[in-house]
């Protein structure tokens, strides 16, 4: 059962990638990649991190995919027409394509060498484990990556601001 | 030691999902992102594409604390979620930034460093 929701869900999720990718309209691509992170995110939760399963459609599936179909709506730059590959961009891709294949293939599992899933405490547990890490070992990056999304805020307000007397400043 | 059912039904089938193929997924749907930032030509793609990169990693690292039986990868992927969402905010502000000084997006019209 389980594994058959594997092989759901990263047939799913490969082949809503390669949609990201082949997809010529910005906007299906970006749908591609809200559903590539649906799948991801059921793989989560076949690893047991419910909690990451949750966060990341939340705050993927949720946030981000909004925010760049509302950005490629603000931008509306359909349209605009694909020039062809070089000849050098097709030799390297395929190239690289190879070397990664075989990489991948290099990981082929070995008999006898599967290491089984460790023995972790129920979903309860493991998740008073988890918010207990985060505020006792992981205090101080808790409070930085707050920090960091204080910063980040900051900056797209400032980037996103039209200064209108900018030729005075230069 | 005491097994939940969970675990059971996870881990200890005949035909369980192992490590191996989790990490084969994460290095294939890494891959693909890859091929995408480097084959497309709409700034907008590639930054979804990089989002891509970023999650496959993120795979990689829950499978492996599944199986070491550890939460500190969680915890990290947790971490790697937020700074993902601070990262595509000021992405897309600098994209639309960008768009209302140049006019485009188009990664080949974009080459005032060229030369």
């Amino acid at each position: 059962m389980s594994d058959l929701l594997f092989n759901f869900f990263a047939v799913f999720t490969v082949v809503c990638a390669v949609g990201v990718v082949v997809n010529k309209n910005a906007v299906n691509a970006s749908m591609c990649l809200l559903l590539s992170l649906i799948g991801v995110a059921g793989l989560f939760a076949l690893l047991e991190a419910y909690l990451l399963a949750f966060v990341l459609l939340l705050v993927y599936g949720g946030a981000v995919a909004a925010l760049f179909l509302f950005i490629v709506m603000l931008l509306d730059m359909q349209g605009g027409k694909r020039p062809p590959f070089k000849r050098a961009t097709l030799v390297a891709s395929t190239v690289a394509a190879g070397l990664l294949a075989v990489g991948v293939l290099s990981l082929r599992p070995q008999a006898g060498q599967l290491p089984a899933p460790a023995e972790i405490p129920a979903i309860g547990a493991s998740l008073k484990l988890y918010a207990y890490q985060l505020f006792t070992t992981y205090l101080l990056p808790v409070q930085i990556i707050g920090f960091l999304l204080l910063i980040a805020m900051l900056g797209v307000i400032v980037l996103s601001k039209k200064f209108e007397g900018v030729e005075d400043i230069k | 030691m005491i097994h939940s059912p969970l675990i059971l039904a996870a881990g200890q089938g005949p035909f369980e999902a192992t490590l191996n193929a989790y990490v084969i997924l994460s290095a294939v749907l890494f891959a693909i992102g890859f091929f995408g930032v480097l084959l497309r030509k709409n700034t907008l793609v590639i930054f979804m594409c990089l989002e891509l990169m970023l999650v496959a990693a993120t795979l990689g690292l829950v499978a492996f604390s599944r199986y070491n039986g550890t939460m500190d990868g969680n915890v990290f992927v947790f971490f790697i979620l937020t700074v993902a969402a601070a990262e595509v905010a000021v992405g897309l502000a600098i994209i639309v930034a960008l768009f209302r000084k140049r006019q485009t997006i188009q990664v080949d019209e974009l080459d005032a460093l060229k030369n």
